[in-house]
C-alpha cells in the first residue's frame, strides 16, 4: 500500500506503522520515538513525542483524522497522507511533550552517565525551549539499590515502560514494574529486590534517558571519549555480537549493538556485558559508526584500525589516571598510595 | 408525572429481593428473548430504540454490539462497567442499590443478545456494600434458574461474576477496566484493536454501563419502537441524572430526555430550584470532567434556544457556549461558589487519578493542578491564566484516553467562562487568601475591581 509522508512517496506492505514507513523514508520526517521500540512487543503509544497529522485518512476514506495520532501504533492505510515535520500542530504537540517530560527529568545531563546517547538530549535539542515555564516543586525521589548491575536513577525516568517490557519479555521471574499513578509513578522493585538476571542488562539498553545506567561503567568516561568498536565471542547464551567502549585497551563498557534509532539489534547477556572487560575475550570486528550528528561521533574512526595500544613504561600512565580521576570526580578522595605518588611526583 | 422505565418500581417494598421483583414482572424479558427471540432480535430491538450509552459518551449500544466479532469463534464477554468514579455522578449506584435485579435481568438478556456465556460486572472498589448486594442478587437469580446452565431449558448457559475494583478511576475507561478485569494495572490499551474485537483475554467484548444494560429488558419487553417513542430526536428514552450541589432537592431522577432544562431545575417534580434561592451561577450538567456553564448559557443556548436535557441540546455551541450530556452528573452551584476553587478542586482529582502512562496526562495534570492551587491559595501571577490556558490545550486531544481531555474541558471552560474570577485571585491575593472569599461577598460584589477582558 501507497503512503505519502511529508510529501514523499513509499510503498510499504500491510501492517507497518506510520513511524515504520517514516523510517524507511528516513531523515527529518521520522518522528522522534521515547517509548517505542521495535525489538518489544506492545512497546509504544504511550509518550506522545511521535505524534503525527493524518491529512488524509486512506483512499477509501479520505477524511483527515482530527485529533494528532501516534504513529508508533497507527498502522497505514493505502493511499494515507501523513504531515510530519512539515506540520505545524505536529511541531507544537511535540514541543509540548518535550516540555512535559522535562518537568520532571532533571537537567544534570553534565553528570548523567547517559549524556551523549540521551534520546530525551536530542529531543529537547531540536523541540525543546530553551527556558521552563515551571516553577513549581519538582518530584524526587529516593534513591533505591536494585542489586549490583543496575544503577536506577528514578528521579530521571520519563516512564516509558520499556524497561519493564524488556524484563517481561526477555527475564523470568520480574521483579520490577511501575508503581502507584500519574505523576507519582515510579519504576520499583517489589519489594525492594535485588534484579539478578541473565539478561537484566538489556534494561540499561532500551532505556532512553539515564535513569538505568551500568554500574559497573558508571562516572567511568563521558561516552564521547570512548571509541566503540564492533566485536564478538562465543556465547553459549546470546548472541555475542556487542559493541566494546574502549579507552586506549581498556574496555569500559560492553553494550548491544544499536541501530540509528538507538534500538539494540539484538540483545546481549549479562555475562558478555559485565564479565568480559578483557580484550583477549573478543574478536574485535572494526570501529562502530554512529549517525553523523552524534556526539558519540566525537573519537569515532571509522577506517579499520586496531586498538589503541599505549606500549609504555607504567608509571607514565600513573599521571593519566591521576588526571582522569581529578577531572571526573574532584570530590573523591585519592587512595593513600596514590597521594603519596601524587605530593612526590614519583612517576 | 414523568415517565418511569427504570425506576418504575423502585420504590416497591423489598424489590431488592428476588421475590418481589418477580411478582412485579422481573426476568420477563429474559423469558420473551430466550423463548421466543433470537440473539440477532434483540440486538435489533436495542438498535431501533436508538439507546445510546448512559456512561457518558452517547455511543449507540445497539451499533456497539453490532460491532462484536461473532466470525472468530472465540468465546464473547460483556462485562458491565459499574465503576462508577465520576465526581457528581452517583446514577448506578441508586440502581444497584435498590434494584439489583434489574442489572442482573439485563445482564442476561444482554448476554443472549451478544452470544456471551461469561459475563462480568465491575464495580469500584468503594461500593462495597453494592457489591454484596449484588452478589446477592446473583445467587438467588442462580437458585432461581435464570443462571447457571441451560437456562429455562433453551439450551443457553451464562455465568455471571461480580469483580470488585481496588477504587481507580481510570477502571472506568473500558480499556483499562478489562486490563484490571485480566489482573493487571489498570492503564488503559492503545486502541485498535477495539474490545469488540479484541477485549478480555482477547476476545471480542462488549463493555456496557449500569444504566445501559438496566434499560434493555424494558427495550426487549416493550419493543425497541416503543423506547424510541419516548425522549427527542437521537436522545431516545429515559436517563437517570443525579443531581447534587446549591439545589433544595438533590437526589437521582429517572427524565425523559428531551425535558427542558428549566423545568428539571425549577420544578417541584425535580430539583424544586436554587437552595436558599439564591441565585444561579453556574452548572455542570453531566459530572465533573464536562465543561462548565455559566449562568446565562444554561436555561438557552448562545442562539436563545431554549436548552434541552438532551445528547444534542446541551452540547449545542460546541465547547465554546455548550457542555455534554455525559454521565448525568447534574451540578449546580450558586452566586458563592468560587469558581477557581472548584476548578482547583476538579483538577486535583483528576491528577490523582491519572494513571501515569503518557506524557502529556501524566505531567500535565499534576502542572495543571499546582497553578490552580497557586492562584487560589492567593499566589498567582498574571501569566498564570495563560499558562493553565497553554496546558489544558496541549493535553487536550494529545492522550492516549479520554481523562486527559476530562482534565483538560472544566479547566478551559472555567477559564473561558469565567475568566474575571481567575484575574481577581491573580490581582487580589490578599482578598483571596481569606478561605470565605466569595462567600461573603460574591463575584458580582467584586466584578468592578476587574477590568474585563475578553481571551
Amino acid at each position: 500500500m501507497k503512503v505519502t509522508i511529508d510529501g514523499q512517496e513509499i510503498n510499504v506492505e500491510p501492517g507497518t506503522t506510520i513511524l515504520q514507513a517514516a523510517r524507511m523514508i528516513g531523515g527529518e520526517s521520522v518522528p522522534p520515538a521515547m517509548c517505542y521500540y521495535s525489538k518489544l512487543k506492545g512497546s509504544g503509544g504511550k509518550c506522545r513525542c511521535c505524534l503525527v497529522e493524518v491529512s488524509k485518512g486512506s483512499e477509501a476514506d479520505p477524511r483527515p483524522m482530527p485529533k494528532l495520532m501516534a504513529s508508533c501504533v497507527t498502522g497505514v492505510m493505502d493511499g494515507m497522507e501523513v504531515k510530519s515535520i512539515s506540520s505545524e500542530r505536529v511541531l507544537d504537540a511535540r514541543k509540548s511533550v518535550t516540555e512535559f517530560l522535562l518537568i520532571n527529568h532533571p537537567l544534570d545531563c553534565p553528570i548523567c552517565d547517559q549524556a551523549g546517547e540521551c534520546d530525551l538530549q536530542n529531543l529537547s535539542f531540536k523541540h525543546g525551549s530553551a527556558k521552563t515555564r515551571y516553577i513549581e516543586d519538582r518530584r524526587r525521589f529516593e534513591p533505591e539499590n536494585i542489586g549490583d548491575k543496575i544503577q536506577l536513577h528514578m528521579n530521571r525516568c520519563i516512564l516509558c515502560y520499556r524497561c519493564v517490557m524488556t524484563a517481561d519479555q526477555l527475564t523470568d521471574n520480574r521483579v520490577h514494574g511501575v508503581v502507584n499513578r500519574g505523576d507519582h509513578s515510579q519504576i520499583s522493585t517489589c519489594i525492594s529486590k535485588a534484579i539478578d538476571n541473565e539478561f537484566s542488562g538489556n534494561m540499561i539498553d532500551v532505556c532512553p534517558v539515564g535513569a538505568l545506567t551500568d554500574k559497573t561503567f558508571r562516572f567511568k568516561q563521558r561516552v564521547w571519549f570512548n571509541k566503540p568498536f564492533n566485536a564478538h565471542r562465543n556465547c553459549d547464551k546470546c548472541c555475542g555480537k556487542t559493541t566494546l567502549w574502549m579507552f586506549g585497551n581498556e574496555i569500559q563498557r560492553v553494550t548491544a549493538r544499536k541501530d540509528e534509532y538507538h534500538e539494540v539489534e539484538e540483545f546481549i547477556c549479562n555475562e558478555c556485558r559485565f564479565d568480559h572487560k578483557d580484550v583477549n575475550d573478543w574478536v574485535i570486528e572494526g570501529p562502530r559508526k554512529f549517525e553523523k550528528d552524534s556526539v558519540i561521533n566525537q573519537n569515532n574512526y571509522t577506517r579499520n584500525i586496531e586498538p589503541v595500544k599505549i606500549d609504555t613504561e607504567k608509571n607514565i600512565l600513573l599521571g593519566r589516571d591521576q588526571d582522569r580521576k581529578k577531572i571526573s570526580m574532584p570530590a573523591v578522595p585519592l587512595k593513600e598510595g596514590e597521594v603519596k605518588v601524587f605530593k612526590e611526583g614519583n612517576v | 408525572m414523568a415517565r418511569k422505565i427504570l425506576l418504575e418500581h423502585a420504590n416497591i417494598p423489598g424489590i431488592k429481593t428476588y421475590e418481589v421483583y418477580r411478582q412485579n414482572g422481573g426476568y420477563r424479558s429474559v423469558e420473551k428473548a430466550i423463548k421466543s427471540m433470537t440473539p440477532d432480535e434483540v440486538v435489533e430491538e436495542v438498535k431501533t430504540s436508538g439507546l445510546r450509552g448512559r456512561g457518558g459518551a452517547g455511543f449507540p449500544t445497539g451499533m456497539k454490539w453490532s460491532f462484536i466479532d461473532k466470525k472468530s469463534g472465540k468465546p464473547r464477554h460483556l462485562v458491565c462497567n459499574a465503576d462508577e468514579s465520576e465526581p457528581g455522578t452517583f446514577k448506578d449506584r441508586f440502581l444497584m442499590e435498590y434494584i439489583p435485579h434489574l442489572l442482573i435481568e439485563g445482564m442476561i438478556t444482554s448476554s443472549y443478545a451478544l452470544g456471551c456465556n461469561l459475563s462480568y460486572i465491575y464495580i469500584r472498589g468503594e461500593y462495597m456494600w453494592v457489591y454484596r448486594i449484588l452478589e446477592n442478587a446473583i445467587k438467588e437469580a442462580y437458585a432461581a434458574g435464570w443462571l447457571g446452565k441451560n437456562i429455562l431449558g433453551s439450551g443457553y448457559d451464562l455465568d455471571l461474576h461480580v469483580h470488585c475494583g481496588a477504587g481507580a478511576y481510570i477502571c472506568g475507561e473500558e480499556t483499562a477496566l478489562i486490563e484490571s478485569l485480566e489482573g493487571k494495572r489498570g492503564n488503559p490499551r492503545i486502541k485498535p484493536p477495539f474490545p469488540a474485537v479484541s477485549g478480555l483475554w482477547a476476545n471480542p467484548t462488549v463493555v456496557n454501563n449500569v444504566e445501559s444494560i438496566a434499560a434493555v429488558p424494558w427495550i426487549v419487553n416493550n419493543t425497541g419502537e416503543e423506547y424510541a417513542k419516548i425522549g427527542i430526536g437521537r436522545s431516545t428514552g429515559t436517563k437517570l441524572i443525579s443531581a447534587s450541589g446549591h439545589i433544595k432537592n438533590p437526589g437521582v431522577y429517572e427524565i425523559e430526555l428531551g425535558l427542558s432544562v428549566d423545568e428539571f431545575m425549577n420544578s417541584d417534580e425535580y430539583l424544586g430550584g436554587m437552595m436558599d434561592d439564591r441565585p444561579l451561577k453556574a452548572l455542570v450538567p453531566g459530572g465533573s470532567s464536562v465543561p462548565i456553564l455559566p449562568a446565562h448559557l444554561i436555561y438557552k443556548n448562545a442562539e436563545g434556544g431554549d436548552r434541552l436535557m438532551s445528547y444534542e441540546s446541551l452540547s449545542e455551541g460546541g465547547f465554546q457556549s455548550g457542555s455534554m450530556l455525559g454521565s448525568g452528573g447534574f451540578i449546580v452551584y450558586n452566586d458563592t461558589t468560587c469558581i477557581v476553587r472548584n476548578t482547583w478542586n476538579f483538577s486535583r482529582f483528576y491528577h490523582h487519578e491519572s494513571c501515569g502512562q503518557c506524557s502529556p496526562c501524566r505531567e500535565g495534570t499534576g502542572w495543571m493542578e499546582k497553578v490552580l492551587h497557586r492562584i487560589e491559595t492567593g499566589h498567582g501571577r498574571e501569566e498564570d491564566i495563560e499558562l493553565l490556558w497553554d496546558i489544558q490545550r496541549k493535553i487536550e486531544g494529545n492522550t492516549i484516553c479520554p481523562l486527559g481531555d476530562a482534565a483538560a474541558w472544566p479547566v478551559a471552560a472555567a477559564i473561558r467562562h469565567f475568566r474575571e474570577e481567575f484575574e481577581y485571585h491573580v490581582r487580589f491575593p490578599e482578598k483571596v487568601k481569606n478561605r470565605d472569599h466569595f462567600v461573603a461577598e460574591p463575584f458580582d460584589k467584586v466584578r468592578h475591581l476587574v477590568a474585563k477582558q475578553e481571551i
